[in-house]
Parts: structure tokens; C-alpha cells; sequence
């Protein structure tokens, strides 16, 4: 039984539930009235509704599932950065549970603080900015399943989204438009300065980024999650694709825009860049989105080159998928806490210069090996 | 992209201080550069003249709060010139250790701002890590952490703990090794390198017509350095080579301040085991002579001169402070132009800004 069997049964049962009041109701009023309330709840109990009705509800229930996660993300990444710089890390805000509480205890405290909009910024572009951001990296997120049986799927076969992979990225490359749209609106000039650099580098880091995800793509034949992993039923394609996952796991950090490539919110010269203005929970909303970010980033690495949710089955898949997912992000966040910050030629640079060659060698040696039969 | 003028300051992350430096842009790329100072100007100079000799010391630590030891003693030597004072030996000896601990310490701290500035938040950890272990020396030797208050006029306030010497060998000790580990953490890392080399050139001749001294100048390839040229203590005594480097760009800077470290490790090393036995402290007299007194010495940002004229009094007639910082900021524009937004934050961290001394 996967997510979609489960709510659409349970769908089903409300659906039936509510459905005899109005059969009752039917079977009671004059003629003309019953015959609506028959019609309205034949086509409650219909398949296409209740499928759709079934949808919503695993949306819902991987977004919370999902929201949760990043939680345990900042948490686990403060940790991790605590190791590094030689202190504890969040510890005395929940301390029976490693500190865990520390980020429910900054969401509220940015929660309560007063919503500040600058009166000479562009309104629209501000308020919508945060919104475009947020909605569509959620997005992004749930087409993620965590394991064949645990995703938001579309009917009780196995499939996935169809094209999951696809929409996932389209749904990633949004964010450049909003952090433009923020940067112009913001009527700053740090900000505009940070909302072009992040235009620059998201747009030159998306198609090196693309490729390597082309060759995947290449080698497994298709281009949802569920083709992708279990064409890494053998091997996983980390393997023979290694310097696809290197220039992937690079890209990925420059969209996630994580230290070496975080020059739109370089902190040093840019002020913080295009989320200067922004202040309160809005500017939680770009925290918490980055680390979201980061968490789609780690579990479209795991789902493309790490095998999924394929492992050894003494723990269940969904965990493998977590425990990978978990474990790209700690490595992109070592990066992160040991680097500098790059310039913004040498960055562009990097991204046609080096990058761009790479992905295109990898393409070609996933072409190669697809050519000779082996996958 | 339209030009446009940029206000980085007074309260920007990369000032470290309150100053404004305007730049104009093209794009991401200064044409133009102008530092402003004085913001945190406090009127040191004209206090000083209704505050007794001795009341000045702790003002003359209020100078700079990343070297204040340097600045103080800097004040007791041109007051010891105002009054022809011999210092005994052992002070002198002490001066030096606690001297080179400061400009350690000093310089622990610029590294700390300014990996913190190029991005790496591990750097500024680290390095304040290991400057708290000169820090911990400092306040055995005088009982505070950031203003001492330690030297005296003729001397030291007092006598070195037990086991000082025993301690200080063992902080170079860790002192040498950790610098290894920041040299593995810094050159070893190719974005630290793509962001200093060649980044922020100072040419040898503009550095020396624009006054630039210490690290900055070392880093231009003048090797001119105040405890070698113009010995004012006990250095001519101990055996140290002041660290120049030929490239005069931010690597260069940063090369410099690291070698600086191990020379400092080096003459600690010396100062301690040398240290003669004997008095610590003469007594100076409560009032001045009429006549001047002028004193120089190498601080960690630079050559810092103090001259005071005396009237007879316990107060001095005049104070002027000449501050490195205040110079050497005279140079941004030269080394900024050219380079990108983002260079800022590596050329004006690079000269280890100190507001607080080039204000007054």
C-alpha cells in the first residue's frame, strides 16, 4: 500500500461518511431536490474526485512531514557547525533533547517581531517576492518521495509524478526571479547589487547543473524519481557518473547559494544583500527556505546519484532516503563552514569555464556507456 | 550599469570600526574611492592636557582596543624622554614579552576579522580561540584583559607572576603550531588564494609616499621596521628578522602579519629566558620638566609617535598622537580602484583598521 491507496481510502470512508446524510436527504425531500442530492453524492464518491481529494491530502501531509524535516536540518546543521568551530551548538533550549527546541524558539521570536515595510520600496515586488520564493521551493519539495510506498503519487501504481525529476527542477530555477524581484524592489542599492549577482550565478550555475542531471536522465531512461532509482538497483550511478555528482554537488551549492558561492547575501560587502530590507518573519521565511532548499538539494543528490531509498532493509527506505539526504547536506555544509566567499568574476568564471566543460565531459561518458549497452 | 556612488559606513559589517568609505561604481567595479574617518573622534589629545601624567596612561590604552599595551607603553616612553628617565633592565625585558604578546594577540585578532570579512566564519573562530591564551598571559602579568594599564613611568606596575616564563614557552609553543594549522587552513584553500593574490596593489613607491607604515609597507617590500631601524628598548639585544614581503598585495599583507606571529613567538622565546634579575620600577618624579619629550615605537598597525611638551607641571601642556591607522587610510583609494565590490572587504581588512586610535 502506498501514500495515495492510504488517503484515498481514507477519503473514500469520509466521503461515504457525509454521502448517507445526503442519500438520507435524497431519499426525504420532494423529487426535485432529491434528485440533486443523489447526483451531488454520486459524484462525490466518484474516482476522479476522491483521487484528487486524495492528492491534497498527501500534499499536505508531505509538506508538514517536510516542514518538520527542516527543523531537525538547522538543527542537525548547527550541530555540525558547532563540531567545527569548537563549541556546543544549540544546548540549553530543550537541553533534554540536544538543543533541538532552539529553532521552534527563533521562529517565534522572529514570529512576534513587528513586520517593517520601507516606505519607498516597490509593494508589490516586496510583498510578492517572499511568496514566490517559499511557495515554489515547497513546491519543488513535494514531488520528493521518500520511498516508492511514500510520496505524493497519482494512483496506486508506482509511478510518482510523472516527470518528477523535471518538474522538481523547474520548480528549483524559480527562485532567481524572486530574489531579483526582492533585490529591485527592496529600493536599495545593496540589494540590487546582491539581486543581480544572484540572477548571474543561479542562471550561468543552472546548466551545468542540467546536464549532469541529463546524463542521469541518460543512463536510467526516465525521468521520474521512481525510473532513476530503480535503474540504480545494481549501481549506483555516483559510481560511473563520479564527476557528474562532484560538478552536481558544486551547482547545487551555488543555487542553494551556500558559502562559496553565497555572493547575493554576502554578509561582509553586501550587507546581507537582497535580504537587507526584509526584517521579522519574512526574513524567517528566507532562512528557513534556504535551509529547505538545501534539504531539496540533498534528496534530488540522493534520488539522482546515491540510490534513493535503496539499502540494506534493516532500517525501512524512507530513513536510507533521509540518512543520504542528511549526509549530502552535511557535505555541502563542511563546505560551506571552511570556505571563503568567491568572487563575483571568478565565480562566473568557475561556472562556464570549468564546470560547463565538465558536465559536458560527463554527459559524453554517460553517452559512452549507454552507447557500449552496460546500463 | 549606471555609475553610482556607495556609502559603505559608518555602520557597515566590513568598517569594523565607525568610518565611511565611499565608493563609485561601474557596475561592480570602483572608479572611484574616498575614506571618511572621525566619526569616533573623542577628543584624546585635549583631555589629556587637564589629566595628570599618570591619569593619562589608562587614556593612552583607550587608544586602540585591539593593541592597547603598545599604545600605553608608547605614552610612558615619551614621557620617560620628557623626563630622562633611565628604565632598568628587567623592565625593559618585560615591556618587550608583554609587547610581543599584544601585537600576537593583535594580529590574532585582525585575522579573525578578516577571514570573518572574506567569508570564512572558522578563521574568526580559531584565531579568537588562540587569542584568548595571550590574552590569559596578559591578565596574569597585569590583572585586565583588553586595557592593562601595565606600563609605568620607569618601569612596569609589577613583577612577573610565578611561573610566567614557564607559560609563555608553552603559548609559543602552541602559538607555532597553530599557525601551521592557519597556514594549512588559509593557503591551502585556492579561494582563499584567487581572493588575495594579486588583489589591492600598493606600489613601493606609493606606499612610501603615502606614509603607509608597518605591515602594509613591510608587504610593499620596505623593510623598515622600528624595533630593527630604531631600536627603543631591548630589541637591538634579541635576534628576530622583521617579515617583508616583495608583492605589496593582500596576500603579501597577510603573509607579513603571519610572519610577524612566529617573529613575536620568537622574541617572547628570548625576552623570557633572558630576563635579568633586579628592580622592575624607579620612581618618576610627580612633575614634569619644561621641555619635550618624543617617543616611537613599532605597534602592531604601524609606526606610532606620541610627542608631549611639558611646562613644568604635573600636566602636559600638549599631546599629539600620530596614528598609523590614520595615515594609511590615506591609501585606499589608491589600492582600491580597479577592483571589484568584494575586494573591498580584503584590501581595507587587510590593513587592520583601527578607528579608535586613528580618531582619538
Amino acid at each position: 500500500m502506498n501514500l495515495f491507496e492510504f488517503c484515498y481510502g481514507i477519503i473514500h470512508w469520509l466521503v461515504d461518511l457525509v454521502n448517507h446524510l445526503w442519500y438520507w436527504l435524497g431519499d426525504h425531500l420532494p423529487r426535485v431536490f432529491g434528485d440533486f442530492f443523489n447526483w451531488a453524492g454520486d459524484l462525490a464518491v466518484s474516482h476522479g474526485n476522491i483521487a484528487l481529494f486524495a492528492i491534497l491530502a498527501e500534499a499536505v501531509i508531505m509538506f508538514v512531514i517536510a516542514l518538520v524535516n527542516v527543523l531537525n536540518f538547522i538543527w542537525i546543521d548547527r550541530k555540525w557547525m558547532g563540531r567545527m568551530f569548537d563549541f556546543y551548538g544549540p544546548y540549553y533550549v530543550g537541553y533534554r533533547i540536544g538543543g533541538w527546541l532552539q529553532n521552534l524558539a527563533d521562529g517565534i521570536k522572529l514570529f512576534v517581531k513587528e513586520i517593517i515595510t520601507p516606505a519607498k520600496v516597490d509593494k508589490l515586488g516586496f510583498l510578492i517576492a517572499p511568496v514566490i520564493l517559499v511557495s515554489s521551493s515547497v513546491l519543488a519539495l513535494s514531488t520528493i518521495p521518500f520511498s516508492p510506498r511514500f510520496g505524493v503519487f497519482t494512483s496506486d501504481l508506482d509511478t510518482g509524478v510523472p516527470a518528477g525529476l523535471l518538474i522538481a527542477f523547474a520548480f528549483f530555477a524559480i527562485a532567481p526571479f524572486s530574489i531579483l524581484i526582492a533585490g529591485w524592489s527592496s529600493n536599495n542599492k545593496y540589494t540590487l547589487i546582491g539581486g543581480m549577482r544572484s540572477a548571474a550565478q543561479m542562471m550561468s550555475y543552472e546548466i551545468p547543473l542540467l546536464l549532469c542531471v541529463a546524463s542521469v536522465f541518460l543512463l536510467s531512461g526516465s525521468f521520474g524519481f521512481l525510473g532513476v532509482v530503480n535503474a540504480q538497483h545494481d549501481i549506483w550511478f555516483v559510481i560511473p557518473l563520479f564527476l557528474g555528482f562532484i560538478v552536481f554537488i558544486t551547482c547545487l551549492a551555488a543555487e542553494v547559494e551556500i558559502q562559496p558561492f553565497d555572493l547575493p547575501e554576502a554578509e561582509a560587502e553586501l550587507v546581507e544583500g537582497w535580504t537587507t530590507e526584509y526584517g521579522g518573519f519574512r526574513f524567517g521565511l528566507f532562512m528557513m527556505t534556504s535551509y529547505l532548499r538545501g534539504y531539496v538539494g540533498g534528496a534530488l543528490a540522493t534520488a539522482l546519484f546515491l540510490g534513493g531509498w535503496q539499502g540494506p532493509s534493516i532500517i525501512p527506505d524512507e530513513f536510507w532516503f533521509l540518512i543520504k539526504a542528511y549526509l549530502v547536506f552535511l557535505i555541502i555544509e563542511w563546505m560551506r563552514w571552511s570556505n571563503m566567499r568567491i568572487r563575483v568574476d571568478q565565480i562566473l568564471n568557475i561556472g562556464w569555464k570549468r564546470l560547463m566543460p565538465l558536465a559536458m565531459l560527463n554527459l559524453l561518458i554517460a553517452a559512452a556507456f549507454k552507447t557500449m549497452g552496460w546500463f | 550599469m549606471a555609475e553610482m556612488w556607495i556609502n559603505m559606513g559608518p555602520q557597515h559589517p566590513m568598517t569594523h570600526g565607525l568610518w565611511n568609505l565611499r565608493i563609485k561604481v561601474d557596475g561592480e567595479t570602483i572608479i572611484d574611492a574616498e575614506p571618511e574617518v572621525g566619526y569616533l573622534h573623542r577628543g584624546i589629545e585635549k583631555l589629556c592636557e587637564s589629566k595628570t601624567y599618570t591619569q593619562i596612561i589608562p587614556i593612552a590604552d583607550r587608544l586602540c582596543y585591539g593593541a592597547s599595551l603598545s599604545w600605553s607603553h608608547l605614552y610612558c616612553v615619551t614621557v620617560e624622554d620628557l623626563l630622562g628617565l633611565e628604565v632598568p633592565p628587567r623592565a625593559e625585558y618585560i615591556r618587550v614579552a608583554a609587547l610581543e604578546m599584544q601585537r600576537i594577540a593583535s594580529h590574532l585578532m585582525w585575522l579573525a576579522a578578516y577571514a570573518a570579512d572574506l567569508g570564512a566564519m572558522i578563521g574568526f573562530i580559531y584565531s579568537m580561540r588562540d587569542r584568548e591564551v595571550f590574552i590569559d598571559l596578559l591578565q596574569a602579568l597585569s590583572g585586565s584583559r583588553i586595557t592593562y594599564n601595565f606600563p609605568r613611568f620607569g618601569g612596569v606596575a609589577h613583577d612577573i607572576p610565578p611561573n610566567f616564563e614557564r607559560d609563555s614557552l608553552r603559548a609559543c609553543d602552541y602559538m607555532e603550531k597553530r599557525l601551521k594549522e592557519y597556514e594549512d587552513l588559509y593557503e591551502g584553500s585556492k579561494v582563499f588564494m584567487l581572493r588575495n593574490e594579486g588583489v589591492g596593489l600598493l606600489k613601493k613607491e606609493d606606499a612610501m609616499n603615502l606614509g603607509v607604515t608597518g605591515p602594509s609597507l613591510r608587504a610593499s617590500g620596505v623593510r623598515y621596521d622600528l624595533r630593527k631601524d630604531m631600536p627603543y628598548s631591548v630589541y637591538q639585544e634579541l635576534d628576530f628578522e622583521p617579515a617583508t614581503h616583495k608583492d605589496g598585495d593582500c596576500y603579501a599583507r597577510f603573509k607579513v602579519r603571519m610572519d610577524e606571529m612566529y617573529e613575536s613567538c620568537k622574541i617572547i622565546r628570548q625576552a623570557v629566558t633572558k630576563m635579568p634579575k633586579g628592580k622592575w620600577r624607579t620612581l618618576a618624579p610627580r612633575n614634569a620638566p619644561e621641555g619635550t619629550g618624543l617617543g616611537r615605537v613599532e605597534d602592531p598597525r604601524g609606526e606610532g609617535v606620541m610627542y608631549v611638551v611639558g611646562d613644568g607641571t604635573d600636566r602636559p601642556y600638549r599631546l599629539k598622537i600620530r596614528s598609523p591607522i590614520f595615515v594609511t587610510v590615506s591609501a585606499a583609494p589608491k589600492m582600491l580602484i580597479g577592483y571589484k565590490i568584494a575586494d573591498v572587504v580584503a584590501i581595507m581588512g587587510g590593513l587592520d583598521m583601527c578607528i579608535g586610535e586613528s580618531d582619538r
